[in-house]
């Protein structure tokens, strides 16, 4: 089975995994056989790292596709190259700048394809990431106060992530620069399909909050520099921003992250972005487990 | 009022909205090389569209298929086969389930990099593409 968009999920599905996930944390591994790839024509620390280490902490093997040493370099296509994995390995994880790139990869193996990130579209590994954190820190999902705070217009994470959290029925408030909201056509899918709450603020306002997820603002989006350092200024989360906050709120963050959060907030009780990191491994691994149809 | 004189066997499109026709007739490949005798009337005035286009093609049979992608251009055409200067059968253009026509229109969309088919899936009024998920008015796509 792929995994390609969190639209092809559903919260049966969702349930299922972050089961194995819990039960991989709390009674370890299975040994399984079995080699994949990690096809990554992007740059990843996170995503690429944590695959191959769920892999062979099930006693995987692990072949890294490398772009720059490969035959892509003599103009071999990108069709005929997944082809050529899915002929070495027993699933693909697949991270390309094309939107709809991991879709496609999918449609040409007979082997399971995950998307790990594909251009500006979906991200869906992260979002059950970060939806398995929130559950895992806070002991349920449903009925939470999520704010999602940044840049919620390109980040890519995002639009797999709305669409798991409506899944999940939680009050969503957007809080972003203007002209920096999330694509309104995904806006209107997830309020028609989930008739979830979605509330849109343009300052920092994380009084009702349970959950704080923070995404960068990227300078590079902006012509005014002027304003886009006064942006960045506005959209960076200080300790005293969570010290308004409800005690128990917690951070997240889908890494890496630059400047937009502050060192303090590192070290407070808040921050779980780290923990959310460690917990890819044991949500891969499930993930892996899943699309691999290990029982 | 202007009167166009009937065609014997072919296609009458009606209801098409204002200014759609030659739209309409470029979607069906009717051009200047176009042998049979083809009447274009910009315009008219409708009750329902407030104006509307009628095209009267002689020599061709607009099949359900192509009439669905009419849809696409102006929803709610009306389709008129003539044969033998009657009307044989008329049906409504509906939007069509499935495309498989046209480019992606999002520039980053992998299907514009690779040689592969790509296909709509209708959402409620709009098409999704099956590869970058995107939504596109049906109208972007042809």
């Amino acid at each position: 089975m792929d995994m390609i968009s969190m639209r092809d999920l559903d919260k049966k599905t969702i349930e299922t995994i972050f089961e194995r996930a819990e039960n991989i944390e709390k009674f370890g591994y299975k040994e399984r056989k079995g080699i994949i790839t990690t096809a990554f024509f992007e740059t990843s620390t996170r995503t690429k790292l944590s695959f191959q280490s769920a892999a062979k902490h099930m006693g995987m093997k692990v072949i890294d596709f490398v772009p720059e040493t490969s035959s892509l370099v003599k103009g071999e296509s990108f069709s005929d190259t997944i082809r050529m994995l899915d002929n070495y390995a027993d699933a693909i994880i697949i991270r390309h700048p094309k939107d709809g790139s991991a879709r496609l990869a999918a449609k040409l193996a007979k082997h399971p394809v995950i998307n790990g990130g594909d251009g500006a579209n979906e991200h869906p590994t992260q979002a059950l990431i970060d939806i398995y954190t929130i559950k895992k820190e806070k002991g349920k999902i449903t009925g939470l106060n999520i704010s999602l705070f940044g840049d919620l217009g390109h980040a890519r994470t995002m639009h797999s992530l709305l669409y798991g959290l409506a899944m999940s029925d939680v009050n969503l408030t957007l809080i972003s620069p203007k002209g920096l909201e999330p694509n309104a056509e995904i806006i209107d899918e997830i309020k028609k399909e989930f008739k979830t709450e979605i509330v849109q603020k343009y300052e920092p306002d994380f009084t009702d909050a349970d959950v704080i997820y923070v995404v960068r603002v990227q300078e590079e989006r902006f012509a005014d520099k002027y304003e886009a350092k006064k942006i960045k200024e506005q959209f960076k989360l200080e300790l005293s921003d969570l010290k308004k906050a409800k005690s128990n709120v917690i951070v997240l963050h889908p890494l890496p992250k630059i400047d937009e959060i502050s060192a303090e907030v590192d070290k407070s009780k808040h921050a779980k972005y780290f923990e959310q990191a460690a917990n890819a491994v044991p949500v891969r691994i499930a993930i892996l487990e899943y699309c691999m149809g290990m029982e | 009022m202007i009167t166009v004189e009937k065609i014997s066997n072919g296609t009458v499109i009606d209801h098409i909205c204002g200014g759609k026709g030659k739209k309409v007739l470029s979607l069906l490949g009717i051009n200047e090389n176009y042998p049979h005798r083809v009447a274009l009337m910009m315009n008219v005035p409708s009750k329902k569209l407030g104006k509307k286009d009628i095209v009267k093609i002689e020599g061709i049979f607009v099949d359900v298929e192509n009439a669905n992608l009419i849809a696409l251009i102006t929803p709610h055409a009306t389709i008129n086969i003539i044969k033998n200067e009657k009307v044989e059968k008329k049906f409504v253009a509906e939007l069509p389930e499935k495309l498989s026509i046209g480019k992606c229109p999002n520039p980053n969309c992998i299907t514009n990099f690779e040689h592969e088919f790509e296909e709509f899936i209708k959402s409620n009024e709009l098409y999704r593409c099956s590869y970058c998920e995107r939504l596109f008015k049906g109208a972007e796509l042809i």
